[in-house]
């Protein structure tokens, strides 16, 4: 019994993680049909903007977090309006060269910057300290992601079903051409939602920081995990993604505890059998 | 454009010219570069080590203890200058480190091969060496089967069984009478779970568990979990350094393994590379290793005096160690060959050499080529604002037990 409820709860931890960062890319790809393959090199832009400035600057973490998710987003309102724009009409290999470009030169910037070793955030006090559940102790750093899971996964769907802005995104992806005849600012919504993902992964990234640490070759290393996320949950469904990236964080946690010589695998196997059954993901938007 | 034919006299005397001229620029430049003829005093070494990537550390540890070297030995060795040659392997990547061996030998003409941090690496280069009638000297890849693969591979660093092996008998005489043991899942942390278990069992302990981590974990909690679930008074942990290292110690730390009454049992994770992140934790942990910047002798002073000369900010760990001891060792085998390429005489020169290390007195065991050294029971303390690795025994010298069996 207590084995199980570990697993669950190691599980929903890793998960949350997941689905934080992943959010953010079903939303560009779901959503704005955007393949941005450099998502997790955002992710690491605001895990790295985060243990910089808790480190050099001397801020506490409760300020460097949401500081690093503004920075985050803002960075990516700037690519998005400088750059990303011209791809929107161009291929999907288009996009997909050009943001794995991006990766490539944002891995070798952080390398430049601040070299090869794992960037560490120093958490305060209070999320450091472990939490003693009567079963287990656990570090409180976990709670703190879970609870922020759960608030970005409310957040998330409010914005997109019941705001304005949530109506405008849903019509500019469906008919841009109509949605621009009705005076839907198309550029301000694809420009917002894009940064907004941006901001997500880098809320991710560092939260995440414990789990998957800071390095410059984090952009690529989790990638693969978070697009397998978002397949199997279904692009654009943030209810989905937020069940694959439970589902399969449970899966990966359970064979730590219980298969731990098979590595990987098991992960990949329910990837496979969840896309057999489900080719357009869990829940399709 | 006019046929070949038809050029005037003139056209045809300037292609003439030009062509002359060219092949001349190239004799020229092949006679320059051709080694043969550049001085023939340069001992060539290449160091194959990673040098970019999460790893990236244990190059520049080399780099300084290899040339920190040389620099205290008055800049030459046995009167010959030594020519460095560096290349990155990234990480554990046998099929890369092949060609960049292979590109050594064959085409940078190396006479020593240096460097070696991962099993896999050295154990693709072994035949390379062997044919090649190279000597290799190994800083780091701590597998025992390493030097069993070439003749002329000699090795300045650990095993896991000799650093075990103490540690199991120093367990079991301190009243711990179950362990559960959590190594990664590859090839040194396979030989460190095998190691203990096996000393363990004879001392009368049980291992009550054996946890294999794969290699790519990031999230140690569940095993840490899985570790207080054992019932075991204690845990033997091996993981490769870098951020698995560090990922597993915060772990145990975090979760409360320590309150719980669990002991660490650890080798290398306490390196002086990582235990300045781990903060206050880690005082306490308890680890049986070959190597303490603390150690308290006149060599270890000199040395660390060599390594902050060149750079005051230079960390002091094993790597380190391995890598000056390892020049060292070319050194010896320099002088024995009098600077000449000649792999059998070098190797020979140096079985049974003994000398004093950094680390205590230390010898080249002449069976297995591996070095036989001093292995110390160390504990983690706060000394002024610095974490230290403070000897509290020392176990004696001890081989490589995973040979001898």
């Amino acid at each position: 019994m207590t084995l199980l409820l570990n697993i669950a709860l190691d599980g929903v931890a890793y998960g949350m993680v997941l689905f934080i960062i992943a959010v953010g890319m079903s939303v560009t790809l779901g959503l704005m049909r955007f393949v941005n393959l450099s998502h997790g090199a955002f992710a690491m832009c605001g895990g790295y903007a985060a243990a910089l400035m808790v480190r050099e600057a001397g801020f506490s973490f409760w300020l460097a977090l949401p500081l690093a998710v503004l920075a985050t987003g803002l960075a990516g309102a700037v690519i998005e309006a400088l750059v990303l724009r011209h791809l929107y009409r161009r291929s999907e290999l288009d996009q997909v060269l050009f943001t794995i470009g991006l990766s490539f030169v944002l891995i070798a910037s952080a390398n430049a910057l601040a070299g090869p070793q794992v960037q560490l955030i120093a958490l305060p006090p209070l999320l450091a300290q472990p939490v003693d559940l009567g079963w287990r102790t656990l570090p409180a750093q976990r709670l703190f992601v879970i609870a922020v899971g759960l608030a970005v996964a409310a957040a998330a769907a409010w914005t997109v079903a019941y705001t304005r802005f949530g109506v405008w995104l849903r019509a500019a992806v469906d008919h841009p051409d109509t949605a621009a005849t009705l005076g839907i600012p198309i550029r301000l919504v694809q420009c917002a939602s894009f940064a907004a993902g941006a901001a997500l992964a880098g809320l991710g990234g560092v939260l995440g920081a414990e789990l998957m640490p800071l390095e410059p070759y984090y952009a690529l290393k989790y990638l693969v995990l978070v697009l397998v996320v978002v397949a199997v949950g279904g692009m654009g469904s943030i209810s989905g993604s937020l069940l694959a990236a439970l589902a399969l964080g449970t899966v990966e946690t359970a064979s730590k505890y219980l298969l731990s010589g098979w590595g990987s695998l098991p992960f990949f196997l329910a990837m496979a059998l969840l896309l057999a059954w489900r080719p357009q993901g869990l829940l399709r938007r | 454009m006019p046929q070949t034919r038809d050029l005037s006299l003139r056209t045809r005397r300037r292609a003439a010219f030009s062509t002359a001229g060219l092949c001349a620029l190239l004799l020229a430049a092949a006679f320059g570069a051709s080694p043969a003829l550049a001085q023939s005093a340069s001992i060539k070494v290449g160091i194959v080590a990673p040098f970019s990537g999460p790893f990236a550390h244990y190059g520049t540890l080399f780099r300084n203890g290899a040339e920190a070297y040389v620099a205290s030995q008055g800049g030459k060795l046995a009167g010959k200058t030594v020519e460095f040659i560096y290349r990155d392997t990234g990480g554990p990547n046998p099929g890369l480190t092949r060609t960049l061996v292979q590109e050594l030998i064959v085409k940078d003409k190396v006479d020593y091969l240096g460097g070696f941090v991962f099993t896999p690496n050295a154990l693709a280069a072994a035949p390379l060496a062997q044919q090649s009638q190279t000597p290799m000297v190994v800083f780091n890849a701590a597998t025992s089967a390493i030097t069993d693969r070439s003749e002329f591979i000699i090795r300045t660093s650990y095993t896991l069984w000799q650093v075990t092996v103490p540690l199991a008998q120093w367990a079991s005489k301190n009243g711990i009478k179950k362990v559960v043991t959590a190594v990664t899942d590859y090839g040194p942390g396979i030989d460190g779970e095998k190691a203990f278990k096996s000393e363990f069992a004879k001392q009368g302990g049980t291992v009550v568990e054996s946890i294999r981590m794969p290699i790519s974990t990031t999230d140690f909690a569940p095993f840490v979990q899985r570790i207080k679930a054992s019932g075991a008074q204690a845990v033997y942990t091996f993981l490769p350094g870098g951020p698995p290292n560090l990922g597993f110690v915060k772990a145990y730390n975090e979760n409360g393994l320590a309150k719980a009454g669990i002991r660490f049992l650890g080798t290398a994770e306490t390196d002086e590379y990582d235990l300045p992140k781990f903060g206050d934790a880690a005082v306490g942990l308890t680890t049986a290793f070959h190597y303490s910047a603390a150690h308290p002798s006149a060599a270890n002073q000199k040395f660390i005096a060599a390594l902050k000369a060149r750079d005051a900010n230079a960390v002091v760990n094993y790597a380190v160690v391995g890598a000056w001891d390892g020049m060292h060792v070319i050194h010896k085998m320099i002088e024995a060959t009098g600077g000449q390429r000649d792999g059998v005489k070098a190797i020979a020169a140096v079985r049974g050499l003994q000398w004093e290390s950094p680390r205590g007195p230390v010898r080249i065991d002449p069976k297995t080529r591996h070095i036989v050294q001093n292995v110390y029971l160390r504990q983690v303390q706060k000394r002024g604002n610095e974490l230290v690795n403070v000897e509290l025994q020392n176990f004696g010298p001890q081989i490589d037990w995973g040979l001898d069996k």
